[in-house]
């Protein structure tokens, strides 16, 4: 089963402090790739908090293309991380021509747009330049947006962080989000990497979750263009969240409600059980069946943790106030803060989802069976 | 000179009918019980002549002929008391000396049994086993990364909507507004399909209820049964046990006085209104309760004269077309109920369907859609619209399921298969399979006769006089003396059964899947076929 890792810091730290702790729990990964998910950054990229940096891997004759699509869209480099991988690939890496980490200005087109319009837009370009690049793979999209930067490969993840460098200082991140991947049903494909992004908001999962083709064709049918890819079932997740986050405007303590809500039972004793019920016959579709943990950031840079009642080995949150991590395995925590106060550690159980907001000073819980907050 | 006896065009010889009576004499205790018993009089007592040749050894005496009668057993060959095979002459034998065996070939009776220029009615099945639903396999096995889950001990969330869902943004909109909300009703995915008030017996039905209410009040499980067009006895209107029952209204509109008579003294809404527009195993054909089964009780229940035929019309008469059918009588139910009970209408499987369901997507009212295969059983219907008329389910309800996917609205118009669900015994495993082609749950009849009530008829044209109020079960008789014999009591208890069982073998095929928080509707990555035209035509893997 993949292995997950999320760190947020109140100081930037280097991502890794995160493979260093993917390392740690190899006994459960084997090496089949890796993804990093790094958001509210430090190092250089913070003075270009607001310009969308995009990440991906290209070809030479992609990066050619990319310039190419982006002038014409009038898109100007403001920054750019070069990472030129040392000749020999570690095995079961590929050759590849180019990392790319570029800051880019807004066309001045956009002046005056939106936020709803320009991250729309954004999502649009990321999904452009990913199509156009799919069919050769001269171009390997993550993301596309401000203050992310998404990283993922194939191969062990010590020994891809190793050859592409990642302890540079310009990588210094105060959110990490880190998986290490078991290959499960579906073929070593890169876009199968977690973690999954979609408009500011990325998650990582483990476990498999087998209601996925009826979640996806309701995913897809929602007809947001955004919704596409799915070379993994776990991408799902990061949809439903974005579904109800931008579609349905609920905050993160409706997500379990959607994904694993209440049995009949439980909503006739919950405060909010009528309107909950509706919700759960309406979202019906979007019901997971895992075991799955998974492990988020938000848009707020809010990181999160939910699992469902079929996970036998929940994963756990600890830290001290301004640093936290949230890890699937118990080791992955020590090795990421080894000066975590214990007791602090928790493992979040079927009911419950663990946040720790962007100011990094405590571990919030939610449980399902809590009266809602907001009037809905 | 005139021969004796004469031979017309429909004269049969026992070798030319279906089922032919094997009789042994030595074992035959001459008890009477078989011919008393057999629905059809096929057979009566045979006084048989048998001449003896008795030759002397010696040449005193010359051979003789010794004359002696036997009795036993006749069996009848004109065309109205042909044997149906039912077998009940070897059920009720003391000494198992009788029973109906297949001819060896294709009969001659089929062509004989328009007599009076009125072509074969009958009850029962389309009589051809095959299923496409039976070849069916779940391949989609939870190994190592996904352990399966354990059928008896994990907790199991099977349970299905019938009501029109509002789309998670419409519904969030609707609540903040105080606006009208669809009722949706929470039901077992499994229903007892229509079957009426006057196609079957009163014992019957009433062991139907009892079992259904005996599942829902003590073993928890929301299962819920459908009328059929017949309406439903004033004492039931008025019971709590109403909110069991899928009231249906069909085009004859039969039983519908008695029902809105009741409105005032109902207790309970009923969950929800059928309203039939096509049946399966007659597709474009209206209902047919035959002049013997119209007897006191049910002409008063239908509100109608005693022993007349009812034949319904094929389409509801007060409508022009289906727009305005789907349109009106749809919100005209809505109001009956102050629009607190979900109304839904059900067709015959239909290479037109997605028309009908696309009108259906467009009007805010159609809490669902059944879809009736020609697997279908039915109480009385022509031979030839049995056997030649309708759509096979799978791939109908396939074309349905994934054209709401293509428009968004899979979870919004539930859709409910029939129609040859579990026509072979496979219940479980059949509905598994319609549910992962795309439906919210199925209907089922013939299956629960069988198995609640030991229904005679199979799929080789057995028995199949359930039109004519003889079925020798009591099943579908409204003979006092035929329908004794069904203990309710019984029935209900195999309907239990049936009903425990069933839950058990769906646990069976969901754990290995992986799946328990939510029925798997439209889960089409589990299943595969070894028959590569059917795996593309219903977009499921091929496996061999």
């Amino acid at each position: 089963m993949c292995r997950l890792l999320s760190i947020t810091s109140t100081d930037p730290i280097s991502p890794m402090v995160a493979i260093r702790a993917i390392d740690v729990m190899k006994e459960g990964h084997d090496g089949s790739g890796v993804g990093l998910f790094l958001t509210d950054l430090g190092g250089e990229f913070y003075n270009f908090k607001d310009e969308p940096i995009l990440s991906g891997i290209f070809s030479n004759e992609g990066l050619r293309n990319l310039d190419r699509y982006m002038i014409d869209h009038d898109f100007m480099v403001k920054y750019k991380l070069s990472i030129k991988p040392a000749k020999n690939p570690p095995v079961g890496t590929p050759k590849r021509d180019n990392y790319v980490i570029r800051v880019y200005e807004y066309p001045e087109e956009w002046k005056g747009l939106s936020k709803e319009e320009i991250e729309y837009r954004l999502m649009m370009v990321q999904l452009q330049l990913r199509y156009m690049g799919e069919e050769d793979e001269s171009m390997l999209i993550f993301s596309f947006w401000p203050d992310v930067i998404i990283i993922k490969e194939v191969g062990d993840p010590m020994a891809v962080a190793h050859h592409l460098g990642l302890d540079r200082e310009e990588l210094m991140a105060r959110v990490i989000l880190a998986q290490g991947r078991q290959n499960t049903n579906y073929t070593i494909n890169i876009y199968a990497c977690h973690p999954f992004f979609i408009q500011g908001m990325a998650t990582a999962t483990n476990g498999e979750n087998t209601a996925f083709i009826p979640i996806r064709e309701f995913l897809i049918s929602r007809k947001f263009p955004g919704y596409a890819g799915y070379q993994s079932d776990s991408e799902v997740f990061t949809h439903i969240l974005h579904y109800m986050h931008n579609h349905l405007g609920m905050g993160i303590e409706m997500y379990k409600h959607i994904i694993t809500p209440l049995k009949d039972n439980e909503l006739d004793d919950h405060p909010n059980g009528i309107w909950l019920r509706k919700l759960k016959q309406c979202c019906r579709p979007l019901i997971v069946d895992g075991p799955n943990c998974i492990i988020g950031c938000l848009p707020d840079k809010s990181v999160f943790m939910v699992q469902d009642s079929k996970k036998l080995r929940p994963g756990v949150v600890g830290g001290r106030p301004g640093v936290f991590a949230f890890s699937s395995e118990m080791c992955g925590l020590n090795a990421a803060i080894p000066d975590s106060y214990i007791n602090l550690d928790y493992q979040p159980m079927k009911y419950e989802t663990v946040i720790v907001r962007s100011e990094r000073q405590k571990i919030e819980i939610w449980n399902q069976l809590e009266a809602l907050t907001h009037p809905h | 000179m005139e021969s004796v006896g004469s031979i017309n065009p429909s004269t049969l010889s026992v070798k030319d009918l279906p089922w032919q009576i094997m009789w042994n004499k030595d074992k035959c205790a001459l008890c009477g019980h078989c011919t008393t018993v057999c629905p059809v009089r096929a057979i009566e007592l045979g006084v048989h002549r048998k001449r003896v040749l008795q030759v002397s050894i010696g040449l005193e005496e010359k051979p003789c002929n010794l004359l002696s009668v036997y009795f036993g057993i006749a069996q009848r060959t004109d065309v109205a008391h042909a044997c149906v095979g039912c077998g009940m002459c070897n059920m009720v034998c003391p000494n198992n000396a009788i029973m109906p065996l297949r001819s060896d070939e294709i009969d001659k009776l089929r062509f004989h049994v328009n007599q009076g220029g009125e072509p074969r009615r009958r009850g029962g099945r389309r009589n051809s086993p095959d299923s496409i639903l039976d070849k069916i396999k779940f391949v989609r096995i939870s190994m190592l990364t996904d352990p399966a889950l354990d059928a008896g001990r994990h907790e199991f969330e099977l349970r299905t909507m019938l009501g029109r869902i509002l789309p998670p943004e419409e519904m969030q909109k609707v609540s903040i507004e105080n606006g009208w909300m669809p009722p949706v009703r929470e039901l077992y995915p499994l229903i007892i399909g229509s079957m009426s008030f006057g196609a079957l017996s009163p014992n019957m039905w009433e062991g139907l209820q009892m079992g259904v209410a005996y599942l829902n009040e003590e073993l928890g499980m929301p299962v819920r049964i459908c009328t059929g067009e017949g309406g439903c006895p004033a004492r039931l209107l008025k019971s709590r046990f109403l909110k069991y029952v899928i009231l249906q209204i069909a085009s004859g509109y039969f039983g519908w006085d008695e029902i809105i008579h009741n409105l005032p003294y109902m207790k309970e809404d009923p969950c929800a209104i059928e309203i039939k527009y096509g049946q399966g195993a007659k597709p474009g054909d209206g209902g047919l309760l035959m002049w013997h089964k119209v007897n006191k009780l049910i002409a008063a229940v239908r509100g109608v004269p005693q022993g007349v035929t009812l034949s319904s019309p094929p389409t509801h008469q007060t409508k022009y077309s289906i727009e305005e059918a789907v349109a009106k009588m749809i919100q005209s139910m809505y109001m009956a109920w102050g629009f607190r009970v979900p109304v839904y209408p059900k067709i015959s499987a239909t290479s037109t369907l997605l028309a009908v369901l696309n009108n259906l997507t467009r009007n805010p009212y159609a809490a669902g859609l059944a879809i009736d295969g020609e697997d279908g059983g039915t109480g009385a219907a022509y031979n030839v619209s049995m056997n030649h008329m309708g759509h096979p389910i799978a791939s109908n309800l396939r074309d349905a399921y994934l054209n709401l996917v293509k428009i968004g609205k899979q979870n919004e118009i539930p859709l409910f298969a029939g129609g040859g669900i579990g026509k072979n015994g496979n219940l479980a495993a059949n509905a598994a399979a319609m549910i992962m082609l795309g439906a919210s749950g199925v209907q089922t009849g013939k299956y629960i006769m069988q198995a609640a009530a030991g229904c005679l008829g199979s799929e080789g044209d057995r028995c199949n006089v359930c039109n004519i109020g003889v079925c020798p079960k009591g099943i579908t008789s409204q003979d006092s003396r035929l329908y004794r014999r069904l203990d309710p009591e019984k029935v209900a208890q195999r309907i239990v059964d049936v009903f425990s069982s069933f839950d058990m073998e769906l646990k069976k095929i969901v754990a290995p899947l992986g799946r328990s928080t939510s029925l798997p509707i439209g889960m089409s990555d589990a299943l595969g076929i070894a028959d590569a035209d059917a795996a593309d035509r219903l977009k499921i893997k091929c496996v061999l």
